[in-house]
């Protein structure tokens, strides 16, 4: 009979951790390459420069509103690639699951995973799951580790952010960051958001399809737009101005950090990006932004200058400014 | 949300920005009393927008800021007792006591938890009976009636478990020894919104007349701090010593009742040492007698030994408002946000903490 919860049998490398890949994981992320289960996946790579990325999750709790840890684990390794310009290939999967978790949330997350790299066009080609005993692990973490290959003349740097550059934001912000915080065991109120969790590969092919020489991509994730923005500032060492009244926040969204007192700018998104662009390219380029349906609400949010290099200024709705610093300390642990 | 948008409308800014330029004449020292203040003030940019004869000070009005060392000290031995569970607001984790943080108590085993509302705090003592759940009441007239209410609502329930170390502040007594100081350098004060809608405005007009300072009640929008500070300044160009209330939406002369009822029956006055200030007579708030069974201080041998506050922390000062952060020798040196001395770099609404987010030094 199938047990409904981990033991840590699944992770001895026995009968019970074969039949956890054969039965579960392989239909799902079905494939040659992952099928053969040999030690690691062989493949043949086209011509040039490949980008390299790992990130592990550890979200708590791993279902959320708009999505999970699964989606989440995929979405994140493909957009690092994303934003450096490359086209996703390839994923290791590594699982760490806590004994007594429960087979239905592992069978949901792991087909969330197939969906999401589906939908991204990736293929999960090698994995490894371990079993700890409980109270080793919170429920289950999740490493992936992801190759791209970056089209020739695609040079996209955080240094290379250039005075006059303007700065697209594909959309909304804060949604990820405020709905895990929401969904905390012991935060009462609950409001109407949901994780903007979703890949960007797709919306950075069409913005590469119409500019090769995007500056910057980057898509804001722990620690939000304000140390995104902060980084990209000192690395180009360059100054930047971004406008209040053009960073949208949803109005629920909105509310929850007014209650709260959190800096929408310093909350994570898992579903949207920076990007740099000439001038003379901006238009052309948000406009690729908005073709692609997670970018609808995309804006220029600023611009690149000379002045006040290391430094992000921000012009407040009624007309003052003021910097916008790194984060310091963790405003909100565990997010992803 | 579209009710807080209307507060930030840049046409009605303008007009009153223009306002407050033609009418200040002289140049002023203006404290904003609330740490909601100071941050709301750094949010919107509004330093910038005014003349350069208005200059604003912060007060002692984040709440973490004037906790006594001495309370921290208490709190993480709180922390260490068996078979506890501290419930605390998370702006109190990173505040360095003599010896440790609540933070690094945490890291050492011990049970801290965060919490964004005592009921919560309530909430996890009725799920954990076998523990001992301790809430830290910080806060001003702001936080003190919520945890009245779930302190009462635990006798209510017969929550036994739930305790509170009760370590509130009222405004009015520290305002008061502020206007009453000799090296007062403040010329009008803006009073905090958030008190006065419990406390209301009836708290204030002793202080004012018996001190005869300016005073505007305001509301935490760039336009309500705009119409709170042209107030101020019309005032003081008047020659004038009122208190007005710039919050009215939200600001009675009466408070709230219910509020001030359930502080009442649970809360006493005490004398109440205030970080950087001292012991001003009948500001704190003690759990009353007839409450002594929830009242963690009387449960608990919480004994710590006296250490005097970290040299150079030049908080004291902030606080009162003589010294701007700048003035400090430790700040951006020794004192930062990941590695604060003084407590004013801790709060995200302390004044230096504030200044170090926000502030660009001289030259950069």
């Amino acid at each position: 009979m199938k047990p409904d919860t981990i033991l840590l049998d699944h992770g001895s490398g026995g009968r019970a951790a074969h039949r956890l890949t054969t039965d579960l994981l392989l239909p799902v992320f079905d494939n040659p390459m992952l099928s053969a289960l040999n030690d690691g996946a062989v493949f043949h790579l086209p011509e040039g420069r490949l980008a390299f990325s790992t990130d592990t999750y550890v979200v708590d709790p791993p279902f959320f509103p708009g999505g999970c840890i699964g989606d989440l684990a995929v979405n994140g390794t493909v957009n690092d690639l994303a934003m450096c310009g490359a086209v996703p290939l390839f994923l290791s999967v590594g699982l760490i699951l806590e004994e007594g978790l429960s087979m239905a949330d592992l069978e949901t997350i792991v087909a969330a995973m197939g969906r999401a790299a589906a939908a991204a066009g990736v293929q999960v080609v090698t994995g490894d799951t371990k079993v700890v005993p409980r109270g080793a692990a919170d429920r289950i973490f999740i490493n992936t580790s992801g190759v791209g290959a970056v089209p020739a003349g695609v040079t996209i740097d955080s240094s290379r952010a250039r005075p006059g550059d303007r700065i697209i934001l594909s959309g909304t912000i804060a949604d990820h960051g405020i709905t895990i915080l929401t969904r905390r065991e012991g935060l009462a109120f609950q409001a109407a958001v949901q994780s903007d969790t979703a890949p960007l590969n797709a919306m950075v092919a069409g913005m590469l399809a119409v500019e090769t020489d995007l500056h910057v991509l980057r898509d804001p994730t722990r620690g939000g737009v304000g140390t995104a923005l902060n980084e990209i500032a000192e690395k180009s060492g360059v100054g930047i101005r971004i406008h209040e009244d053009r960073i949208q926040v949803r109005s629920e969204v909105a509310g929850v950090c007014e209650l709260l007192g959190f800096d929408p700018l310093y909350i994570a998104n898992e579903g949207k990006l920076l990007a740099f662009v000439a001038p003379a390219k901006a238009e052309a380029v948000l406009a690729a932004v908005r073709r692609d349906p997670r970018g609808r609400e995309a804006r220029i949010i600023g611009e690149v200058t000379a002045d006040h290099p290391g430094r992000v200024v921000l012009e407040t709705r009624i007309g003052g400014s003021r910097i916008v610093g790194m984060l310091s300390g963790e405003q909100l642990p565990r997010i992803c | 949300m579209k009710h807080v948008e209307e507060y930030r409308d840049r046409g009605i800014a303008r007009r009153l920005i223009a306002q407050i330029h033609a009418a200040s004449r002289k140049p002023v020292r203006l404290m904003e009393v609330c740490g909601t203040h100071t941050m709301s003030i750094f949010r919107s940019g509004l330093r910038a927008l005014l003349p350069e004869t208005i200059t604003l000070v912060s007060g002692p009005g984040c709440p973490v800021c004037v906790t006594a060392q001495r309370e921290i000290d208490q709190f993480v031995a709180l922390a260490r007792c068996e078979d506890v569970i501290l419930a605390t607001f998370g702006d109190l984790l990173r505040v360095p006591g003599s010896g440790s943080s609540l933070q690094q108590a945490r890291a050492a085993g011990c049970d801290v938890r965060v919490v964004y509302s005592p009921l919560d705090a309530l909430d996890l003592a009725v799920r954990n009976p076998a523990k001992k759940v301790v809430f830290l009441g910080v806060g001003f007239e702001t936080t003190a009636p919520t945890v009245a209410a779930a302190l009462l609502s635990a006798r209510a329930r017969e929550v036994s478990n739930f305790l509170v170390f009760a370590a509130h502040k009222r405004t009015p007594p520290a305002v008061a020894a502020l206007m009453a100081a000799p090296d007062l350098r403040v010329d009008g004060f803006l009073l905090p919104g958030h008190v006065c809608l419990v406390a209301g405005t009836q708290a204030f007009q002793p202080l004012v007349d018996r001190h005869r300072i300016p005073c505007v009640v305001g509301g935490f929008e760039p336009l309500d701090l705009l119409r709170a500070l042209a107030q101020l300044v019309a005032q003081i160009e008047a020659g004038e010593a009122l208190l007005e209330n710039a919050y009215e939406r939200a600001v009675t002369a009466a408070g709230n009742p219910k509020a001030q009822a359930a502080m009442a029956e649970v809360f006493t006055d005490v004398d109440a040492e205030w970080r950087g200030l001292g012991v001003i007579p009948e500001s704190g708030l003690k759990i009353a007698a007839a409450h002594r069974g929830l009242d963690a201080e009387a449960c608990f041998d919480l004994a710590v030994p006296d250490v005097p506050e970290p040299r150079g922390c030049a908080c004291g000062q902030v606080l009162k408002g003589l010294k701007l952060p700048t003035d400090c020798a430790l700040y951006r040196k020794a004192c930062t946000p990941l590695h604060p001395v003084g407590p004013c770099m801790v709060s995200s609404e302390g004044t230096c903490a504030a200044y170090y987010r926000y502030h660009r030094p001289e030259g950069a």
